[in-house]
């Protein structure tokens, strides 16, 4: 904040200076026209001069009293508790790191971006190579836990979904977050040749987001009932939840029986008994 | 009794056998909720096992896309229901670190104070049902009367009991009520005793021995390829808490000590979490004593934006392990995607590993000793 503004005075700086500037100015002006009308030019530029030395001194010392202002605030802002201060919403950066730099000798063009956000570093890696880099951060890098896998569902972007793992290692405390793009009928390998931990988060991706993984040995639905058609947590899927009545289970249910979708308690409502007989 | 023409061998069955498939659950009163084995049993002996879950799934995540983070807060009481204040503290932690706030010293007391509450709490449930699974009765008593102790606190803190919501993205809604501290160190200066009691209806128990040690055996390899945390993971030698490897909220101000034991039976999980009582005792005690005065609440915006495409992963040691929550951003108040990682749901996964081969009376102490919610199990 204080570093630009001895140069560039701004209008709260600019303010006092030209009311500093013009009195002392206009009393010049009137008290040579009282003495001598008919002064030279030499003495009128003296004059000019001057009072527009006058004006840049007290433009200087205006700003320079806005500077001390402002860096007064500054060191004030600064002295404050992090909690009073404005949050400090973090953005990507490109990583600098050890471990990028040496997944990158070893997969290649596969590693497609190494960023931190929030200090946290997140890989983004081709469908292709996860196996390969799940391997890689295990057996080279010691990130023996696998603590989650997830999906996300961009419907706008192609490819749409995003399959995000998180790893860690315990003799270091160190996390890794790395990404995997997929399409819609596509498939991810599964890394659970890798951490047998990641079979049933895998299994709920596929659930919930209808991605599949090569090579699982169990790719069942996981949450959801087997036969249930749909995947709930696309950002298609509707909030309110879909028929499971009659409408898509005619072998179950009768004719408009069954749960449906936006009733509430997911009962369709039934008319009032008749009180007459 | 054998002769000469007797091909069997010793271990062979006297009978022709066939194995038998059992469902477990989804109600019964052992599998602490709705969980449903499918077993595969050779007489008393489980050849194998098949977890199936979800049926308490209410689409929590997909609630949480609906929401702005402050009224999200609620949901995640209602995943570990038996530990509400943990899962709100992962849960505020992870939008904290997504918008980038600092939440005053007090109020990172408050909630270290009320996590480790919760803590004992939630170990002091799991006692008390796994004692009565295996068959002692009298534990339950003792440790309800002291669980009773620590939700009145809460109640009189929060309001309620079970479904805190008791902690907000950027600090504490409220302050201590007056004479709340009192009462918590009254609290915390006697439990110590009531820790005794348990252990000395328990831990030299020769039934409870014989129905715990070597039971429900789990390998530190395995734990750590099935992704446990938590006192599962300690209990079989490895001293991963989150606590101590990334300290959040006071525990960088506070000591206290992981117990880690090696057998990785049941036994020695119940000694894990005994002592993890003793140690949050600890724990809430210093920060009795430490609480400092100031605000409770860091500067925040009023509408409560998260960068587009900004995401955090934040993490905190629940009482059943590491509970995360992936946050991601879209610009707006609600967030875009809200992943939790619920320890009961990665820990279960080690189930079929760990009653395999086991009797079948010893699949409830273990599913005890895994300390599921299914709540969150299935979210």
């Amino acid at each position: 904040m204080s570093d630009r503004d001895p140069e560039r005075p701004d209008a709260k700086g600019d303010a006092p200076s030209e009311d500093a500037a013009k009195s002392p100015g206009g009393d010049d002006g009137a008290e040579a026209g009282g003495e001598a009308p008919q002064e030279d030019a030499a003495q009128a530029e003296a004059a000019a001069k001057a009072k527009a030395e006058a004006v840049a001194q007290a433009k200087a010392a205006a700003a320079e009293k806005a500077r001390l202002a402002r860096e007064a605030k500054a060191r004030e802002e600064a002295a404050k508790p992090a909690w009073e201060r404005d949050p400090a919403t973090p953005e990507w950066e490109d990583a600098d790191d050890p471990l990028a730099r040496a997944l990158k000798e070893e997969l290649g063009e596969a590693l497609l971006s190494a960023r931190t956000y929030a200090g946290d570093l997140t890989l983004g890696v081709e469908r292709g190579a996860v196996r390969e880099l799940a391997r890689s951060l295990k057996e080279r890098h010691g990130f023996r836990l696998i603590l989650d896998v997830c999906g996300v569902d961009y419907p706008d972007r192609d490819p749409r979904f995003e399959v995000v793992y998180h790893v860690y290692d315990i003799q270091t405390d160190r996390r890794v977050r790395f990404k995997v793009e997929v399409g819609e009928d596509e498939e991810v390998p599964s890394v659970v040749s890798v951490w047998r931990g990641a079979d049933w988060p895998e299994r709920e991706v596929w659930d919930m987001f209808g991605v599949r993984f090569a090579e699982h040995p169990d790719m069942t639905r996981i949450l959801m009932w087997e036969g249930f058609e749909g995947h709930p947590l696309r950002k298609d899927f509707p909030v309110e939840g879909i028929d499971t009545g009659s409408a898509i289970y005619p072998e179950y249910y009768e004719d408009e029986a069954g749960p449906v979708a936006g009733t509430g308690t997911g009962w369709k409502p039934q008319p009032p008994p008749t009180t007459d007989e | 009794m054998t002769d000469a023409t007797d091909s069997r061998q010793p271990g062979d069955h006297l009978f022709d056998v066939e194995e038998m498939e059992l469902n477990f659950g989804p109600q019964h009163p052992a599998t602490h909720g709705v969980l449903r084995l499918k077993l595969k049993i050779d007489g008393e002996r489980i050849v194998g096992c098949y977890p199936i879950i979800g049926y308490l799934h209410r689409g929590t995540e997909k609630l949480f896309e609906l929401h702005p983070f402050f009224q999200n807060v609620p949901h995640t009481d209602r995943m570990d229901y038996v530990a509400a204040a943990t899962n709100n503290l992962a849960y505020v932690g992870a939008v904290e670190k997504l918008v980038g706030l600092t939440v005053p010293p007090r109020a990172d007391w408050i909630r270290t104070i009320l996590c480790e509450l919760q803590r004992i709490s939630s170990h002091l449930l799991w006692l008390a049902t796994h004692a009565i699974d295996i068959g002692a009765m009298t534990p339950f008593f003792y440790t309800f009367r002291e669980r009773e102790v620590i939700l009145d606190l809460f109640e009189e803190y929060c309001g309620a009991r079970l479904t805190l919501n008791c902690m907000r993205p950027g600090g504490q809604p409220y302050d201590l009520p007056v004479g709340w501290v009192e009462k918590c160190r009254a609290f915390c200066e006697e439990f110590p005793e009531r820790i005794e009691e348990y252990e000395g209806l328990l831990t030299e128990n020769r039934i409870w021995k014989r129905r715990t040690i070597g039971v429900g055996v789990l390998d530190p390899e395995v734990a750590l390829d099935y992704g446990v945390t938590g006192p599962m993971l300690r209990g079989s030698g490895i001293g991963y808490d989150v606590r101590k490897a990334r300290p959040y909220a006071a525990y960088d101000q506070v000591e206290f000590d992981v117990p880690v034991r090696h057998n990785g039976d049941t036994y020695d999980r119940y000694l894990v979490r005994m002592e993890e009582m003793r140690q949050a005792n600890r724990i809430v005690l210093q920060g009795l004593e430490k609480l400092p005065e100031g605000p409770l609440m860091a500067k925040r915006p009023r509408v409560m934006k998260a960068p587009k495409e900004g995401e955090s992963y934040y993490s905190v040691e629940g009482p059943k392990g590491e509970i995360g929550f992936y946050i991601v951003g879209q610009g707006k108040p609600e967030p875009y995607r809200c992943h939790v990682r619920a320890p009961s749901f990665i820990n279960l996964q080690a189930l079929p590993d760990m009653v395999e081969g086991a009797l079948m009376a010893d699949l409830v102490a273990v599913i005890g000793t895994t300390d599921i919610v299914l709540g969150e199990v299935d979210r």
